[in-house]
């Protein structure tokens, strides 16, 4: 009998080892032959952890599970017992999906390279080996893939940049730097399938001629770094990393390095910076990294997931990609759904859904069954959407209308106990924070932005329109993202709901 | 200038050599180094300043840059606490409220008798079950009020 107990973190942070621990002892007490596959997680988190098992019926789901269960589970011989969900692939949270990107995802074990080629994997790379680089280039710049760590820029437009820059070394970099609240898209890939990954940033350097790779991995991911070293070791041993990927005779080698606790290291540049054994601080652009970026020689910036996405549209074709999406937006984007959201998890599909469909019929509303007062999309820099705004299609362009941003794709949902003024006041504390220093509409901004939401806090009514120069100038000023957008969530905070902000002065009057 | 205790240098320099090939050694040197001792000793640092060739100012503003880097020792357990939105949305701040005043402590401080350090941390990627926790480096979700008592309780 094959059970399923996800290694993922967030199944982990629910106990998921205590449970593969009573499935172990369990099996060896009663005499039952297991074969017990630490897998990723399907994205169910109010599920986690989730169990499976493998019958000739297909997957069938247990969750939540509490080690407790366990010995009833086997009772029951994983039949008839409260915790049945059925079969996983046909929950409804599974059913409405399309996972091009996450397809392995909580399937396969995800340090099993045989596994992985078994459901697809490595044919991307082979089709890739067979084609040059113009051509890969060209399929990836056809199939309308966007930078997923939120700037959305093309990422074949990128790597032609670095395919056409003349240099000793070219480098891939992974942007695994993955600290917006509300994302874990990049957590979970990493950990549940982190061959893709390696395959995507192979695909990447023989398009571009790059052929040094390095995963920049947060050092708060702390299972993401032990699945990918573990994976980096298999791939070289096979033959999937080296002087010769798959014995093609082209060479590409990738190494993980681990951050070190500072947010800004998601910026590109910084990110740079902190891999060369600098302080992350922001480097001017340009020079662009593609041409001038890891010590000086041209790179290839992604994020985890716009990279990882490249072996699915090597697989099966730019064509096939693209037919997915909305607008300008193609493809899938594994939405990240959190926050005091009712059920919370990954879920992938194309762009297009309304913000009222992902918040309430996805997410199902809030966890504590209170009216949804805000989502804010895309990170501690992304804006706070009201329920008025609901009707917004999740796309780049959408979003950047309604003075937004999609972001890494990650919502947090607030219920109506949120301080909307005190929300604003966090952006800009953290914003203060985080800054690197280099340019002082970030440094300073921040800053005064705190000092004067604590004025206008305390009633004073005149620090309000000090506050909208102040964010117009950080969001034109700032060198990067981070003194450039905290005005989005600061602004949409006192746009969508003035009265928290106005209504203080009447408080304060009385 | 005093020189830097032998050991301290000794045991940095076989770090150092240990990291020597690498692009850019200076963070996994730093991350080791911390690994070592449980922080960056002063004395490490004109050590990987002389063999690295930067200045001392250059590795200790590095140093300096990074949360993670500690300059002095850290209690025996570490009590990260994630402060983002999304655990926020769940109560974040009234849980890290009753663990400050449970411990006694502020954000970064560690308790007298040196047994917690407490931390913020913004983002564990555990926000579809906040409020998040990482206790010496395992991570725990939906952490509220009661289950801050029994995580100090396992470690005190």
């Amino acid at each position: 009998m094959k059970i399923y107990v996800p290694r993922d973190a967030a199944a982990r942070a629910l106990g998921a080892d205590a449970v593969a621990d009573a499935v172990q002892a369990e099996a060896k007490t009663r005499g039952v032959d297991i074969t017990l596959v630490r897998n990723g997680s399907r994205g169910m988190i109010w599920l986690e952890p989730l169990v499976e098992v493998e019958t000739d019926a297909g997957r069938i789901a247990f969750g939540p599970v509490a080690a407790s269960d366990v010995a009833a589970l086997f009772d029951a011989k994983f039949g008839k017992h409260p915790l049945v969900l059925g079969q996983t692939e046909d929950l409804p949270w599974m059913k409405g999906q399309t996972r091009l990107t996450f397809a392995r995802v909580g399937v396969i074990d995800p340090l099993d390279l045989d596994d992985y080629e078994a459901h697809g994997g490595l044919t991307g790379l082979r089709r890739a080996l067979d084609m040059s680089g113009d051509q890969i280039v060209a399929e990836v710049t056809e199939s309308g893939l966007r930078g997923r760590g939120g700037a959305g820029f093309p990422t074949g437009i990128k790597w032609r940049t670095v395919a056409g820059a003349q240099a000793t070394q070219k480098y891939i970099v992974c942007n695994a730097d993955e600290g917006d609240s509300a994302t874990f898209a990049d957590r979970m890939l990493m950990e549940g399938d982190p061959f893709t990954l390696i395959e995507g940033m192979a695909i990447a350097g023989i398009a571009t001629g790059a052929t040094r790779g390095y995963v920049y991995l947060r050092s708060e991911y702390p299972d993401a770094i032990e699945v990918m070293g573990a994976a980096l070791k298999i791939a070289r041993d096979r033959g999937l990393l080296g002087d010769s990927v798959l014995g093609s005779g082209k060479a590409f080698d990738m190494w993980v390095r681990v951050g070190a606790g500072a947010y800004v290291c998601g910026e590109e540049t910084s990110l740079l910076n902190s891999l060369e054994g600098k302080r992350g601080v922001v480097r001017a652009k340009p020079p662009l990294p593609a041409l001038e970026g890891f010590l000086g020689k041209p790179t290839v910036v992604n994020n985890v997931i716009s990279l990882a996405t490249v072996p699915v549209i090597l697989e099966k074709g730019a064509a096939f990609y693209k037919d997915f999406g909305h607008g300008r937006s193609r493809g899938t984007i594994p939405l990240q759904i959190a926050g005091n959201v009712k059920y919370g998890g990954l879920y992938e599909c194309a762009f297009g859904l309304t913000l009222g469909q992902i918040v309430d019929e996805i997410g199902g509303g809030t966890a504590t069954g209170r009216p949804v007062k805000a989502v804010q999309v895309g990170g501690p820099l992304g804006a706070y959407f009201p329920r008025d705004l609901f009707d917004t299609p999740f796309g780049y362009e959408e979003f950047a209308g309604k003075d937004g941003l999609v972001g890494h794709a990650g919502l947090t949902v607030f219920d109506d106990s949120a301080d909307m003024l005190a929300l604003a006041r966090f952006a800009m504390e953290f914003c203060a924070i985080e800054s690197c220093g280099k340019c002082t509409p970030c440094r300073i901004g921040a800053v005064r932005g705190v000092e004067t939401l604590d004025r206008i806090a305390a009633g004073d009514g005149a620090g309000i329109p000090l506050l909208t120069d102040l964010c117009h100038t950080m969001k034109l000023g700032s060198l990067c993202a981070l003194g450039g957008f905290t005005p989005y969530p600061v602004m949409s905070a006192l746009t969508h709901f003035p009265d928290e902000f106005t209504g203080r002065q009447k408080e304060a009057a009385e | 200038m005093a020189q830097p205790s032998p050991e301290i240098a000794s045991r940095v320099e076989e770090i150092i050599a240990d990291h020597a090939a690498l692009e850019g050694p200076l963070l996994p040197i730093l991350h080791a180094v911390q690994a070592a001792f449980g922080h960056i000793p002063r004395d490490a640092l004109p050590v990987i300043a002389d063999k690295l060739n930067l200045s001392r100012a250059e590795v200790h503003g590095v140093m300096s840059f990074y949360h993670d880097f500690r300059e002095d020792k850290a209690g025996r357990h570490v009590l990260k606490l994630c402060r983002a939105e999304a655990c926020q949305a769940m109560g974040a701040d009234r849980v890290a409220a009753h663990a400050r005043g449970k411990l006694g402590i502020e954000w970064h401080q560690t308790t007298q008798d040196g047994a917690v350090t407490l931390e913020p941390v913004f983002c564990l990627g555990l926000c579809a079950c906040g409020p998040a926790a990482m206790v010496d480096g395992r991570v725990v979700g939906r952490v509220d009020e009661a289950r801050v008592d029994e995580l100090l309780a396992e470690v005190r």
